[in-house]
């Protein structure tokens, strides 16, 4: 509490409140953009911490307990660090089907982490998702922005290169 | 140009997106250049309603009838809405996002004579967040119509104007339910609202709102174009038009198909699918997603449609259809679901935010060894007061029960095997160190 505001609340930066303002353009107050505006942010910054939360709170004239609880209600707002790629392999019934437990220990095994952990090289953080709406190629998943389909064993080990074939 | 698969006329088999020329070429805009202008709202309401066209998201509600509870007289000043629910989540569905990678101008007209239609003068497509080849192809056509006076102030020099926006989801499958949509949309939590009063009449920001699924209103410009008997004519049966089936699981060609409304299920799964694969056998199969009721072998010559798929104690929800199989076992496949319905409740309602995962951990329960007869009985006592619609706001929680009671009626000697400590997992394809092999070998 004692801390000095501008450090726990940082400037939005000049592309970010152009691309929020312009939601709020269209809307009929600033509260209503705060997805759209927590999507922005993100989208710049990879993911929203406690400062990105304030900052975009007081620009949408909101509280942070507010805005909290709409992000924490979202799957993909994400409250906590991500790695350069988000890795979303999907859980749901198709797919569980046709696979996707051995997948979910094949990546697992390959990248040394569990689902909702990041890998230590930060370049990836393992993810589960509900149906993608790829069902007629099952088993999916999305890589950062890329959509996998039909993915084998194979799939993943072109995909993920573990620690040692990458030093080697 | 294909007039017996309206919606699918423009997806071609490279899946190469139609863009605004090669849409134009293929007759389009054509509907919106005829109606705007030239034929009343209240003209086109009446074809939409005499066309007996009903709510492809999975209800099936008659479009005709939810748009005329629209107010058009001696209403406030203020906007009205329309919102295409582009929020495609239900487990097993994939029909949607096909029409709009492939053909999004389709429903850009769609939604603007729909817009016409209520005079909405705005209009959201809410999308999901995944989908962001659809949400790129979306935007352009958008920004076509704009440029090409489709969109905007004075459509086609006529005293009818309409923006439209894209809205990208953060993702809850709850958002689906058009009030929670509504309240996403408002920048809020998605918990589904109280009924009344409906969104017709006060939704987004408590002005006349209609939602409306994809599916639907790519069907409303060639309906508007070519009446309402050509649409009836279209079915095999009394509900009219073609539909988007589905078919996903272990069949030889899973895929997505347009096809005549009512077409047999033995048709749509042994021939469009191809049948099951080497070495598996149907069990039974989820008509329309995850939220609809087992359907088994003895169904397989019913046609696919509302009315028969209702009688038959299910719904045709979605109409893409998930197979459940021989080495597939259910109890798994409906733990699966209700651990996803447990995930995406959005907590509002005691039933569904506690019953859900009760339900998912008895299941757990019993798959592990650990259950009991005493568990099975648990279970139907849950589903009777988790299904009951009216103990919930919304849908959601009947719709995660009706998996779980028709998987009880259908597949009960499976439950009473583990809890007998005789079920044999071995068999089962899709566990890790399975003895057969699925589709990862």
């Amino acid at each position: 509490m004692h801390m000095n505001e501008t450090q726990l609340i940082p400037m939005l930066s000049d592309i970010e409140l152009d691309e929020i303002n312009a939601e709020i353009a269209h809307a009929p107050y600033p509260q209503a953009v705060a997805i759209d505006a927590l999507k922005i942010v993100q989208a710049h910054r990879g993911w929203i911490s406690d400062e990105s939360l304030n900052a975009i709170a007081r620009h949408l004239n909101m509280s942070p307990a507010e805005l909290d609880g709409i992000a924490t209600f979202y799957n993909l707002i994400f409250r906590r660090p991500v790695g350069e790629r988000v890795i979303l392999l999907c859980n749901s019934v198709t797919c569980w089907i046709k696979g996707y437990e051995q997948l979910q220990q094949q990546i697992s095994e390959r990248l040394g982490v569990s689902l909702g952990e990041t890998t230590k090289d930060n370049q990836y953080t393992f993810l589960p998702v509900t149906c993608l709406g790829a069902c007629d190629k099952a088993p999916v998943m999305m890589v950062g922005d890329d959509l996998y389909e039909n993915i084998t064993s194979e799939t993943v080990t072109q995909i993920f290169r573990t620690q040692q074939e990458i030093d080697a | 140009m294909s007039l017996d698969k309206p919606l699918t006329r423009n997806v071609r088999e490279d899946r190469i997106p139609t863009d605004f020329s090669a849409y134009i070429t293929n007759g389009g805009y054509q509907a919106l250049q005829q109606t705007i202008g030239k034929y009343t709202p209240a003209d086109c309401l009446q074809i939409i309603k005499d066309s007996n066209l009903r709510g492809r998201g999975g209800a099936g509600f008659p479009t005709g009838m939810k748009w005329s509870f629209v107010p058009m007289e001696n209403v406030s000043p203020g906007h009205k809405y329309l919102i295409c629910n582009a929020d495609e989540m239900e487990p097993g569905t994939f029909k949607d996002r096909l029409i709009m990678e492939c053909d999004p101008h389709q429903l850009i007209e769609g939604m603007i004579l729909s817009a016409y239609t209520i005079q909405a003068d705005v209009a959201y497509i809410f999308i999901r967040s995944e989908y962001l080849l659809a949400q790129k192809l979306l935007k352009q056509a958008i920004a076509d119509c704009y440029e090409k006076g489709y969109l905007g102030k004075n459509i086609q020099g006529s005293d009818y104007s309409l923006d439209m926006y894209v809205h990208v989801s953060a993702g809850r499958y709850i958002c689906g339910e058009e009030t929670a949509l509504i309240n996403s949309l408002e920048g809020k939590r998605a918990n589904p609202r109280a009924k009344p009063p409906f969104p017709q009449v006060s939704g987004l920001w408590g002005r006349p709102t209609i939602v409306n699924n994809v599916e639907t209103l790519c069907n409303i410009s060639h309906i508007i174009e070519r009446g309402a008997d050509w649409f009836k004519s279209l079915s095999l049966t009394d509900d009219s038009g073609t539909k988007l089936y589905g078919v996903s699981g272990r069949v030889k060609n899973p895929g997505c198909w347009e096809l005549p409304m009512g077409t047999p299920i033995r048709e749509i799964i042994m021939g469009y699918a191809g049948g099951m694969e080497d070495g598996y056998q149907l069990r039974g199969f989820l008509p329309g997603g995850g939220s609809t009721d087992f359907l088994t072998e003895e169904h397989l010559d019913l046609a696919m449609d509302y009315e028969t798929i209702g009688k038959a104690g299910s719904r045709m929800g979605t109409g893409t259809m998930i197979i459940l199989d021989d080495k597939t076992c259910p109890v798994g496949f409906i733990k699966n679901l209700v651990d996803f319905f447990a995930q995406e409740s959005c907590g509002f309602c005691t039933p569904c935010r506690d019953g859900l995962p009760w339900s998912g951990q008895v299941l757990e329960d019993i798959e592990q060894g650990r259950g009991t007869n005493e568990d099975i009985a648990t279970l139907e006592r849950q589903a009777k007061f988790i299904g009951a619609i009216g103990n919930t706001h919304c849908a959601l929680a009947p719709g995660a029960m009706e998996p779980l009671i028709s998987g009880l009626k259908y597949f009960r000697e499976d439950f009473e095997q583990y809890v007998g400590g005789s079920h044999d997992s071995s068999n089962d394809s899709n566990q890790p160190n399975a003895s057969t092999t699925g589709g990862l070998s």
